[in-house]
């Protein structure tokens, strides 16, 4: 934790209102660093990776919480372990690789030793050589472990937490979230991918982008264009009683038309444009609900994402306060047939960095980070659906993003 | 060493393909595969441990003629334009039935701002049909040193 003096103070909001936020946020490296420690270092839960990648004794996966390297590991007697990557020595990286598997970790500068539980085990001429130099007599290798954290897994994904505060991961997430998380990670998934999208812009843009519905139909012409997806569909936002997560469905619902986005004047109506290989509009009804689209986004920076039969995982890492990296790990499930994992892969063209309906998403937080720039003494304003954070079932509504910022102050006490 | 002619040929379709991608001329990209053409973007990483996912993965010569008419027609991207650098290609095999070939390249993005990057490198591993009496992809993978992409990738590599 910070302390002292040179505590940085949040920037003011200027006022009790969720729908209004100072720009300042966006900007601020004071900011910044404030969330390293009171947000991702809070009680909270950061998403790490999948259990499956660290499925036998001795494997280990490199994950991140904001900026900090995070080694995950399943020790020897099977039990998930999560610690800094950093020795206790001098600082240094221990594990250099994404993914692994090890009986130890070893520093490659001192060559300083940790068991897979984060215990100290060696200390290179810990006696000196020859009676000469060496470490103090009083030197206890006991008290120089690694830097542990708090580990939880919920239905195969790997959430870690540096406050012992953290409440257990069910109650975290709530009800509502588990359920719409167990919803689509039913049975054992496999990795189809993987690969990370730069955006060069505050982390904070990605999450209000991730939870804004209104935007969807509006800047992602391919949606409207395609009739995937209207605002018009029948749908639902949940946001939980935190603010923090939140989910937003919808469901298929054919006689609607374009009634609504010609009168508004908005770009999304064009019906002149058809697909010459329609086979990515095909959906299979994988759940049995009829639910076609399904985001969900878990405080700080984790979201799931079902778009038809595209299901990916998405990992927000801040890098600074205008650029963050979006890892992105694209799943289908070990029991996908030939016929539906080439499905899944076509209908991949739909996400990700070069994403029919998400590329935009790698620019519109640009588009603001430059906007805003040098404007600190203004805010951005978001009323639609009122200036409460509660479920509804309008998608036209600011109501998670409102949640978001709920969450947040309460963490930051701003 | 390889055959000069066949060398020559794949060198050639390689200018013609980087032509027309840097030159805004996106409706011809797809007139460079066969019928039944591939073209998938990997990553070094996803490559080596064998996963399927492509950045762009288009299974038909169909598909490429959407991702063209979802660029100009749906997707929203500021300005941009690429200039390819591709090297001299390295032919595995060349037969009756196709060239095989392994060619570097590297991509600059060059934004209506003026701001210039190395935008993407890699090789392209290419299966070469002959159609008529001219080279075509049949197969076309590009694979990515990066696993990182910059804000997106709107224009195909």
């Amino acid at each position: 934790m910070l302390n002292g003096a040179n505590t940085p103070e949040s920037v003011t909001f200027p006022s009790d209102s969720l729908a209004e936020v100072p720009y300042e946020v966006f900007t601020s490296p004071d900011q910044y660093a404030l969330e390293t420690d009171q947000v991702f270092k809070g009680p909270v839960w950061n998403y790490l990776g999948l259990a499956q990648e660290v499925s036998e004794p001795g494997d280990y996966l490199v994950s991140a919480i904001a900026e900090i390297s995070i080694i995950v590991v399943r020790n020897l007697d099977g039990e998930l372990r999560a610690m800094v990557n950093r020795c206790a020595h001098r600082g240094a990286l221990l594990c250099l690789e994404r993914t692994g598997s090890a009986r130890k970790f070893s520093c490659v500068y001192h060559a300083w030793a940790y068991d897979l539980n984060g215990n100290l085990t060696n200390v290179a001429f810990e006696k000196g050589i020859k009676g000469d130099g060496g470490m103090p007599e009083n030197f206890r290798k006991e008290d120089y472990g690694l830097r542990r954290i708090c580990i939880a897994e919920f239905a195969g994904l790997l959430f870690g937490s540096f406050s012992e505060d953290a409440p257990d991961i069910e109650d975290y997430l709530g009800p509502e979230i588990c359920a719409r998380i167990k919803r689509v990670l039913h049975k054992p998934v496999r990795i189809l991918g993987r690969n990370t999208q730069v955006l060069p812009n505050n982390w904070k843009l990605y999450m209000e982008n991730v939870k804004d519905s209104y935007h969807a139909s509006i800047l992602h012409l391919f949606f409207t264009t395609f009739r995937l997806n209207r605002l018009t569909q029948s749908g639902e936002i949940i946001v939980d009683e935190s603010g923090g997560h939140h989910v937003s469905y919808s469901k298929i619902d054919d006689d609607q038309d374009n009634t609504h986005y010609q009168k508004d004047d908005v770009r999304s109506h064009s019906d002149k444009v058809a697909l010459t290989d329609p086979a990515i509009l095909r959906t299979f009804d994988e759940f049995n609900d009829g639910i076609t689209l399904q985001i969900l986004t878990v405080f700080p920076g984790f979201v799931l994402q079902q778009v038809q039969n595209s299901i990916a995982l998405r990992q927000i890492l801040p890098q600074g306060p205008d650029k963050t990296d979006l890892a992105w790990t694209y799943i289908g499930f070990e029991d996908d047939d030939v016929e539906m994992r080439e499905h899944r892969l076509v209908q991949n063209n739909m996400v990700g960095p070069a994403g029919y309906i998400s590329m935009e998403d790698g620019a519109v937080g640009g588009f603001i980070q430059r906007g805003i720039t040098g404007t600190g003494e203004d805010a951005s304003i978001m009323m639609m659906g009122g200036e409460k954070a509660e479920s509804q079932t309008s998608r036209v509504t600011e109501a998670s993003v409102r949640g978001f910022w709920k969450k947040y102050r309460a963490l930051l006490g701003a | 060493m390889a055959d000069p002619e066949t060398l020559l040929q794949v060198i050639d379709l390689h200018t013609r393909y980087a032509a027309v991608l840097d030159n805004d001329r996106l409706e011809e990209w797809p007139d460079f595969f066969t019928d039944e053409g591939t073209y998938r973007i990997t990553t070094k990483a996803d490559a080596a441990e064998d996963l399927p996912l492509g950045i762009i993965y288009c299974n038909s010569r169909k598909m490429m003629v959407d991702r063209i008419t979802s660029t100009r027609e749906a997707n929203i991207y500021e300005d941009q334009g690429y200039r390819h650098i591709i090297s001299a290609p390295l032919i595995l095999s060349a037969g009756e039935a196709g060239v095989e070939a392994e060619t570097g390249f590297a991509v600059i993005r060059i934004m209506h701002t003026g701001e210039t990057m190395l935008f993407a490198s890699g090789v392209y591993r290419d299966k070469i049909a002959v159609v008529g009496d001219v080279l075509k992809f049949a197969a076309k993978t590009v694979v990515l040193d990066s696993n990182k992409v910059d804000t997106l990738l709107a224009i195909p590599l």
